[in-house]
């Protein structure tokens, strides 16, 4: 009988600890996926945040490192300099990227550092339990926007994959969701693009991934599904935000944009 | 080998690049920029090495941490306030048991305080700046020559035992010119650590972390990470003695503060006083031991620091009581000269009723 789907090497044997509907196991699983299909398992290395995915190294069969909140980016950075012939990851999410990291972010982003970092919004603390992040939509409450998120007071959702195509080393960014079948595929694909961008030596990349977190939303799976789609996307539109990895100057080396 | 003259900041990046160091992670501040300036120069264009300006201190320590990772020789450097924003960083370098070098070339503070040289990292560089249960090596030069001999020994010593090493300067060591000689060339293949994080190939895949949801694993952590910290108090614990065989009175004093006491002590001999020095080479491990062997012997202990008194208080733990402690310090970044000092040896000396040569 022919196989049709299988776990893929990459990806370790073990349960995931996720919540029912959490997009974290989807991501993780999409990665790995990747990793089997380009054939770079033995040449990644992730570093994964605090937080819920800290626990990614239990599941993804590959060199990790944790890193501080926020400092993956930086890390990510050393290690690519001490051994440029790594693929190396960050996977963070929007409180890691987005607020205690955002200067390593863009940093790493403008110095073009040969890196990748998979950016999980799901517009809360997930693991601290669903305090406001820098992505919280407005008017939605958390438990540390009890009254709902006050523009006034307590500032925007942050577009951080908009802030970060802004920089010229920045040459791949992509936003997608896994909150159906067809916006998990493109999650896929942009990943894969994300690495190929690093393989081809051209700069940094970054795919923001909306991520459902019900437990934090409190709400079942599907609503959680449902949310992502009808309000999430409102304010970060799905879709291709940056690509110049195609882009040649007249010299023939690739210009920055 | 021949002397060369330099400055003490460009000392330390020369022997760093002779150690093997091949990553070098910085940011701007006074008083030590000659040191990032000269790893820009002469490390960044070096096969095999990399050099990052990095955004802030932050970045740099966990670019460090990243570079340690790959199981390479890596180092950054910093002063006062800098070394501050590097704890967190420090922390999971000594949690992870990553070896890694940290330059402080300190100065006066506290907050943003002034950019002149001081000893009031003390506490911070000894005690463990950032959270948790764990130690650094720390190394305290007191030449050129010996800032360079000791970055040298940091490498090692950080690769011995994995734990980050600090060298703690001050801005006077790093912004004076003395001769001095390198003893090692640099070498023809830079050094890979063996656990190096370099992708699953050939092996199974590792993790390097420290997060567990069992207390009872990190606790075995700690202990396994206290065991190498008393091998470490044991083989690696260094200090020099001057003068102390007949002394009544002994100066403790470390790095810039040494030379200075030393001076007086000459000078305290000169008129005939019996005055010896103890300069802790290493600060963390302590010399304790010596010292309360020097209680046997000697009658008065006077520690000279430029800060409020800081390394005072591990004197005071080698010295168990059985002597009186006195304190001549300087902080905010003022530098005593050796006759300021002198008139406190001679003063004390007097005071405690001491014995002079006949």
């Amino acid at each position: 009988m022919k196989k049709v789907y299988r776990r893929p090497k990459s990806l370790k044997r073990a349960a995931f600890h996720y919540c029912p509907g959490c997009g974290h196991s989807i991501v993780h699983r999409l990665l790995t996926e990747v990793f089997d299909e380009m054939n770079i398992q033995d040449k990644v290395i992730g570093i994964p945040p605090p937080g819920c995915s800290v626990f990614a190294y239990h599941y993804l069969d590959i060199d990790m490192a944790e890193s501080a909140h926020g400092r993956g980016a930086a890390v990510a950075t050393g290690l690519k300099r001490a051994y440029p012939d790594a693929l190396v990851f960050t996977y963070q999410g929007d409180g890691d990227l987005a607020a205690i990291g955002t200067a390593e972010t863009i940093h790493a982003a403008n110095r073009g550092e040969r890196i990748t970092s998979i950016f999980i919004n799901n517009a809360v603390y997930g693991m601290t339990g669903g305090q406001m992040a820098p992505t919280t939509l407005s008017n939605m409450k958390t438990t540390t926007t009890p009254y709902g998120r006050d523009t006034r007071l307590e500032g925007y959702p942050i577009r951080m994959s908009e802030m970060v195509a802004l920089v010229k080393g920045a040459v791949y960014i992509e936003r997608t969701a896994v909150n159906s079948p067809a916006n998990i595929k493109k999650t896929k694909k942009a990943i894969r693009k994300a690495f190929q961008a690093q393989i081809d030596d051209l700069g940094y990349s970054l795919v923001e991934i909306l991520s459902p977190c019900p437990t934090n939303w409190k709400m079942n799976p599907l609503e959680s599904w449902q949310w992502v789609e009808n309000e999430m996307t409102k304010e970060f539109p799905l879709g291709l935000i940056k690509d110049t990895t195609r882009t040649k100057d007249s010299t023939g080396k690739r210009d920055a944009d | 080998m021949t002397k060369v003259l330099m400055y003490g900041n460009a000392a330390i990046g020369e022997a760093a690049i002779r150690a093997g160091c091949q990553c070098y992670f910085g940011y701007p501040i006074t008083p030590q920029n000659e040191l990032t300036e000269y790893m820009a120069t002469n490390l960044s264009r070096r096969k095999g090495c990399s050099f990052v300006q990095a955004e802030s201190e932050v970045a740099a320590i966990n670019m460090v941490y990243g570079a340690s990772l790959a199981g390479v020789r890596t180092m950054t450097s910093s002063s006062s306030p800098g070394i501050s924003l590097k704890q967190e960083g420090i922390s999971y370098l000594a949690a992870c048991e990553l070896p890694a070098v940290i330059v402080n070339i300190s100065r006066g503070g506290p907050g943003l305080g002034s950019i002149s040289a001081a000893q009031s990292d003390y506490f911070q560089s000894t005690r463990g700046g950032g959270h948790g249960d764990y130690r650094t090596i720390v190394l305290a030069p007191s030449s050129v020559q010996e800032l360079a001999d000791l970055t040298h020994r940091a490498f090692d010593l950080a690769d011995k035992y994995r734990i980050p090493v600090i060298i703690l300067g001050d801005g006077m060591l790093g912004q004076m010119m003395e001769p001095l000689e390198f003893k090692y060339d640099a070498p023809s293949e830079l050094p890979v650590r063996s656990d190096a994080l370099r992708g699953a190939k050939e092996r199974p895949s590792r993790i390097v972390k420290t997060f567990t949801s069992r207390p009872t694993e990190l606790e075995e952590l700690n202990w396994s990470l206290f065991r190498r910290y008393r091998l470490i108090e044991k083989e690696e614990t260094t200090y020099e003695i001057y003068l102390v065989e007949d002394a009544e009175l002994v100066v403790v004093a470390f790095g810039a503060a040494a030379r200075i006491a030393k001076g007086a002590i000459r000078n305290a001999r000169a008129n005939g006083l019996k005055v010896g020095m103890l300069r802790p080479i290493t600060l963390w491990p302590f010399p304790y031991e010596k010292v309360s062997e020097l209680t046997q012997t000697t009658k008065h202990f006077l520690v000279f620091e430029m800060n409020m008194g800081q390394m005072i208080e591990d004197v005071k733990l080698a010295v168990e009581g059985k002597r009186e402690i006195s304190f001549y310090g300087r902080p905010g970044g003022v530098i005593p000269t050796p006759s300021e000092v002198l008139r406190v040896i001679t003063r004390l000396y007097y005071q405690k009723g001491l014995k002079t040569e006949k």
